[in-house]
């Protein structure tokens, strides 16, 4: 099924060129270059502190940058607003710590979105939450609200928040790292199914074998820049960089 | 070793550890201090409670019209009696006091609504109704339209206070959010501008912003344009308690995590309806002990225009003391009176604030 995805520069999606960003003076990204087919799985990996989660956070403008360009689904991403909000309808977003919105039941918090932002009747959209739930198998607890589920749970009903608003790609930060360890395969179930379905991903995560088995490609970063980048078959068994064999090392030795 | 289960049978706990003495003992005279504490208190109430109920309720002079008539040892409640009408209405003519009542009943009508309503029909008739109510009592209040016109300077007694109060807790909400959000704003021009402000208002004491609304503000306006010394006072309060109220919501945006944020604009929510749909419910939410705090001072605080000659409770009080046919001393009575008719007031609306709490909290910690 990736035939017609592997980084064809017409079809990207996402497109970073000489992307620089800089906390103050601290200098977090640098020239990255980066392109996304349509369809393609990401996954984004590198020591913390090395750029990785500000670099997703780039596409959806949660965070500006200095220099370079950065267009997504054809859209520049720079200071206009209306371009943002574009942008942002488009990309979903599944964050380390849920981020759900504790004063609304999951179903609300599934349908505000879709309400305020696509204007969908609420019908409809009740509709499609209801069936987003189904998929990520939590119907049971659309009138719930968030403090009332496991972690793992929440994170799901979060993945299902962001298909709510259909969008064509999703970025995924760190979406693991703050759940209980039986609770993570859950999660990543749902991220393979959603994978299979041929959705847009990039994820910030050092689930290994979640790489190796739906990524069409792995990215290394270090100190603000692309390492190293190679399908997950040549990137984990044979590392070409001496930074990406240290990190490798690290990770997998214990 | 059997292996079935057989649960214990459940015992009764012994005699000792329940029922009044069981509780008198760990809770009264668990420790030498406490025992010490209990007698000590024990004596307070017993040497000084009698002796104010007696002279409030039984020795108390109920019956009767005149200062003569107070015979007995305890309070002269004759006297709050024969000025009632003047406590609660000031000078307003008493012909016309049911407007006042019925902007009073309207008052009441509104708050109640806001609970009692069916939750479809909260939304709309609630919010119209606290819009709407108003514009009503003024019009009730003030005259006009095929009402007598009766002056503000005529307008008085706790029902002022109610309403100077409820005008001001309806205005200095809703400023008092924009000024919080102002202060957050990230531009510079509005935030300097909100910053200054609030500070410049919470910085002075009421009561000369009282005096500078009463004495410099009419200095600003063009010669002719003359405005109501209520309209002055009320703006003096309401910039006042506002300053407050910006403060205390911005305590509670600071308390919403930014994750909060990012998920609302990672889904193409922009800055107002970010605001309005994830961060202010959430933050109004945690500062309601607080906002109802600022309410029951901004409530406390209409007391103060007397001192630029506006006839409120306390003023009445004032006047009537020094009536030729009160001239008995009759402060402690008057002042327990509107002691106790604020502390009930705000008693409510802290009781209030405790049930709307209540019935906001999903129960649950945000994630």
């Amino acid at each position: 099924m990736s035939t017609q995805t592997k980084s064809s520069t017409i079809d990207s999606i996402v497109k970073m060129e000489k992307l620089n960003k800089w906390y103050g003076t601290f200098h977090v990204l640098k020239d990255i270059d980066f392109d996304v087919a349509k369809g393609e799985k990401i996954v984004v990996c590198g020591p913390s502190g090395s750029g990785k989660s500000t670099l997703i956070r780039c596409i959806n403008r949660l965070e500006e940058y200095q220099e370079g360009s950065l267009t997504v689904d054809g859209v520049a991403l720079n200071e206009d607003i209306k371009n943002i909000e574009a942008v942002r309808r488009e990309v979903g977003m599944v964050f380390q710590h849920f981020n759900l919105f504790p004063h609304l039941t999951i179903l609300e918090n599934l349908t505000l979105a879709p309400l305020w932002v696509r204007k969908i009747p609420k019908k409809e959209a009740e509709a499609t939450a209801m069936e987003y739930l189904e998929r990520v198998k939590i119907p049971e607890q659309a009138l719930k609200f968030p403090g009332q589920l496991s972690g793992g749970q929440q994170q799901r009903v979060a993945i299902a928040r962001s298909l709510c608003m259909n969008p064509k790609i999703m970025l995924f930060d760190e979406p693991t790292s703050a759940l209980d360890p039986e609770m993570i395969s859950e999660v990543l179930d749902v991220m393979v199914e959603l994978a299979e379905e041929g959705m847009t991903m990039i994820c910030v995560t050092h689930e290994m074998g979640f790489a190796k088995k739906v990524a069409d490609r792995v990215i290394f970063m270090d100190a603000g820049q692309i390492v190293e980048q190679n399908n997950p078959q040549e990137f984990f068994d044979n590392p070409q960089n001496e930074r990406t064999q240290l990190f490798l090392s690290q990770i997998i030795d214990h | 070793m059997d292996n079935t289960f057989t649960p214990i049978e459940a015992r009764k706990p012994p005699s000792g550890a329940i029922g009044p003495i069981a509780w008198m003992k760990a809770s009264l005279f668990s420790s030498p201090v406490n025992t010490i504490l209990t007698v000590f208190f024990a004596y307070i109430i017993i040497r000084f409670v009698p002796p104010i109920i007696d002279w409030a309720f039984i020795s108390a002079n109920w019956v009767g019209t005149t200062q003569e008539e107070c015979t007995k040892s305890g309070a002269c409640w004759i006297f709050i009696k024969q000025w009632f009408s003047q406590l609660l209405y000031g000078s307003y003519p008493e012909s016309l006091h049911w407007r006042v009542n019925l902007a009073l009943i309207g008052l009441v009508a509104v708050v109640v609504l806001q609970f009692f309503l069916p939750q479809h029909l909260r939304r709309r008739v609630g919010w119209v109704s606290l819009l709407v109510y108003p514009l009503i009592s003024l019009w009730l209040m003030y005259g006009g339209f095929g009402l007598e016109t009766v002056s503000t300077d005529k307008w008085g007694g706790f029902s002022l206070n109610i309403l100077l109060a409820f005008a001001g807790i309806l205005m200095s909400l809703p400023i008092g959010i924009v000024w919080a959000l102002g202060r957050q704003s990230e531009m510079p021009f509005v935030r300097v501008v909100c910053i200054s402000s609030i500070e410049l208002f919470r910085g002075v004491p009421l009561i000369t912003i009282l005096f500078m609304g009463s004495v410099m503000l009419p200095l600003f306006f063009p010669a002719g344009v003359q405005l109501d010394k209520l309209m002055r006072a009320f703006i003096a309060i309401t910039l006042f308690q506002s300053a407050y109220m910006a403060e205390v919501i911005r305590g509670g945006l600071q308390a919403i995590p930014k994750g909060q944020v990012e998920a609302a604009n990672s889904l193409g929510l922009g800055y107002w309806k970010t605001m309005r749909l994830i961060v202010l419910p959430q933050a109004l939410k945690i500062s309601i002990p607080n906002i109802v705090n600022t309410f029951i001072a901004l409530f406390k605080d209409t007391t103060l225009v007397l001192i630029i000659g506006l006839f409120e409770v306390l003023s009445t009080i004032q006047a009537a003391l020094q009536n030729s046919n009160w001239l008995g001393g009759h402060h402690i009575e008057g002042y327990v009176f509107v002691a106790f008719v604020f502390w009930v007031f705000c008693y409510t609306m802290s009781r209030i604030s405790v049930h709307i709490e209540k019935k906001l909290d999903t129960g649950h910690s945000r994630s």
